[in-house]
């Protein structure tokens, strides 16, 4: 059996979903089925007496692990408090530690990323941290106690894809804890890539919630990343600058 | 007595409790986190935890995201 093990936790899905973006909580539930994922962010913010139905009543619904995040905080200090809070209002200590450095690119701050980290860390908290792609931090996040690395593709929301595969080869090479590509996947074909590089799992939101049919990309994404695991462990053939045939070349 | 929660002013009577600022938002108590100066408060201790003058109180709950 081919599990992800997060945390000491497993599960048989390498897909995570995020769940921001979708332009109703039916849509959005629809997906998520679709999409098989059994871990799914959501972000924290201020009650909204307005607000009709919740997407914790769909996920508990569906039996799908919450994953909060610290989307929207600036610094170590807001992180932590979000992670608290999250903690609390939803009874998880997992946190997908997210602290962006500006509006325009949401790049993940690194300094105040791994401070967050040593924090929450020493809290008892499972911390996942959106990185940039860099091997050199990943490495250092693992250190200090992360559960997991999460370096992007490229910006969050961009749908670009995948920008520098060498940098997610040599973050999957650097560190032993599993390596969640987040951020910038576009369509399946940067999610198989991901799975093909030697990431765990991948991490998308925006690619399936905005699509034209969300449930229909949504099923892309799962099919998606099990090729891609799969052509990952069955190792690709090396690339070669000439042909070599694969009729006999014998008359 | 007045308190920011969730960044309005409220007026609320002396010695309310954290649970009475959460009852003025929402009636929802699960899925729900609140911090008061940005300490935070379990769940259990709302109703006995009274708010002082100029407090901030955050309420946040899960939404789509990330």
């Amino acid at each position: 059996m081919d599990e992800l093990i997060i945390g000491g936790e497993k599960f048989t899905s390498r897909l995570i979903m995020g769940t921001g973006g979708a332009p109703s909580l039916e849509v959005l539930e629809q997906a998520l089925k679709a999409s098989g994922t059994e871990i799914t962010t959501v972000a924290m913010r201020r009650v909204d007496p307005k607000a009709r139905g919740s997407v914790l009543d769909v996920l508990n619904r569906l039996g799908i692990k919450v994953l909060p995040n610290t989307a929207g905080c600036y610094t170590a200090g807001d992180a932590v408090l979000t992670a608290r809070l999250a903690r609390e209002a939803l009874g998880t200590s997992w946190v997908k530690l997210e602290v962006i450095s500006d509006e325009r690119t949401l790049l993940p701050d690194p300094v105040e990323t791994f401070d967050a980290a040593e924090r929450l860390v020493a809290e008892g908290f499972t911390v996942l941290p959106y990185i940039g792609d860099d091997p050199a931090l990943a490495k250092r996040l693992e250190q200090i106690g992360c559960a997991a690395v999460m370096p992007l593709g490229s910006p969050i929301g961009s749908g670009l894809g995948i920008r520098n595969p060498h940098s997610i080869e040599l973050i999957v090479e650097a560190v032993n804890v599993p390596v969640i590509l987040d951020a910038g996947i576009g369509t399946a074909s940067d999610a198989a890539l991901a799975m093909e590089l030697g990431c765990d799992a991948v991490l998308l939101a925006s690619a399936v919630t905005r699509a034209q049919r969300p449930e229909l990309m949504a099923a892309a994404m799962r099919d998606a990343v099990i090729a891609g695991r799969a052509a990952r462990l069955a190792g690709r053939i090396p690339r070669r600058r000439h042909a070599v045939a694969s009729s006999p070349t014998e008359p | 007595m007045r308190v920011t929660i969730n960044g309005t002013d409220h007026e609320l009577p002396a010695g309310a409790t954290v649970a009475q600022a959460v009852r003025a938002l929402t009636e929802r108590t699960t899925g729900v986190a609140v911090a008061v100066n940005d300490e935070v408060i379990a769940r259990g201790a709302w109703d006995s935890t009274p708010l002082s003058e100029a407090d901030r109180v955050e309420v946040l709950t899960a939404v789509q995201g990330g």
